[in-house]
């Protein structure tokens, strides 16, 4: 693509300044002001795009398979070099690319329990203690869910899945959390002889 | 009714996940936009921005090396690039308020909590050149200005502080500093 099409400013860009006491309130010269007009009779540009993205999604299963096999590898990954920060990480994006996407790509079910695994390893005080079959749990609904999409009773089954795991997160959550908040006990004194 | 010459509209899509980028470009392609750049980390969308001075960036949150947020705050400093007042819509997977809240005060321009559909992306391209905000400089904050409609019946602590003041021409900062001598 064409890069550098912008003309340099041939003179220095000035601002309107109003100073207060703590704050000054800027006004940019309005660079995008020429980029406004009248709208052609007819021209629907959001008809033109949604149409672009109906043409392109016939390679939104595939897109959404390549997801779910990313979440796949993250979780194995995890598993195999323990939850460090570069582990989680991976494991965090590869979930909430799914949770934003999953909708856009026709696999609105998804969604959901991605965004239960996001709370569980984001709101996790440590994500270490987080046990492996609850993460195991929520990447196997991924990939099933997924993979039945298409069954008739799929929503219904979906929404009982991702309940559950909601649950059984919150249940973990708050279990770690109130571990972390206990105060700690001192050893019992020995009585003296 | 108003159009938008995208053809005139130069953007840079930050986002670490291909099939995302695929799909912004493919709207903004379709609303007639010519000029889309991407990358695909907080670090090579910096570098892309400094290069290629977009009109308008559109960045993910989640993203290696430095994310959404980190990017705006390096955006966002005056003097430090060629467009510290360029417009910014963050897209991102997080809707929950406390992070809208924190990208705000980072300084971004418009938030687009994803699914993404093609209307929702429109009203924020319109949004942001049809009603510019002005910029707002405090100790703590460079940014748009983040109160969108004066609020006639807000009985909570006045933050900005000093009456009213003259409004000074002021050359950009950035621009001063390039000039020879």
């Amino acid at each position: 693509m064409k890069k550098g099409t912008h003309m340099p400013p041939t003179k220095p860009d000035t601002h309107d300044v109003a100073r207060f006491k703590d704050h000054e309130v800027i006004t940019p010269p309005n660079k995008l002001k020429g980029v406004v007009g009248r709208a052609i009779e007819g021209d629907d540009p959001v008809a033109r795009a949604e149409a672009a993205l109906a043409q392109l999604s016939s390679e939104f299963s595939d897109w959404m398979h390549d997801e779910c096999d990313q979440l796949d590898r993250a979780r194995r990954d995890a598993h195999a070099a323990g939850m460090a920060a570069p582990q989680r990480d991976a494991l965090f994006r590869a979930a909430h690319d799914i949770k934003g996407q999953a909708a856009t790509l026709g696999f609105p079910l998804v969604s959901a329990v991605a965004e239960s695994l996001c709370v569980l390893i984001d709101e996790a005080y440590d994500a270490r203690c987080i046990p492996a079959p609850l993460i195991d749990q929520h990447v196997d609904a991924v990939r099933a869910i997924m993979r039945e999409h298409d069954r008739p009773d799929a929503e219904a089954i979906a929404e009982l899945l991702t309940r559950r795991l909601r649950d059984v997160t919150a249940e973990f959550l708050s279990r770690e959390g109130k571990d972390r908040d206990a105060p700690e006990t001192s050893p019992p004194i020995a009585p003296v002889k | 009714m108003i159009r938008i010459d995208f053809n005139r509209l130069r953007f840079l899509v930050i986002d670490d996940n291909a099939h995302m980028r695929r799909i912004m470009r493919t709207l903004l392609h379709s609303f007639g936009g010519r000029e889309v750049y991407e990358a695909e980390d907080g670090a090579s969308g910096l570098e892309a921005f400094m290069h290629h001075i977009p009109d308008i960036v559109i960045t993910d949150w989640v993203m290696p090396i430095f994310d959404g947020l980190e990017l705006t705050q390096m955006i966002r400093q005056p003097g430090a690039n060629p467009n510290p007042y360029v417009a910014i819509i963050m897209l991102t997977g997080h809707s929950e308020k406390k992070r809208v809240v924190a990208a705000r005060d980072a300084g971004i321009t418009e938030f687009l909590a994803k699914p993404i559909s093609a209307k929702a992306l429109y009203q924020r391209i319109l949004n942001i050149v049809v009603n510019p905000r002005p910029f707002i400089k405090t100790r703590s904050y460079f940014g748009p200005d983040r109160r969108r409609n004066p609020n006639l019946n807000y009985a909570g602590v006045e933050r900005r502080k000093g009456g009213k003041a003259d409004i000074i021409k002021q050359q950009a900062l950035f621009d001063k500093v390039k000039m020879p001598g």
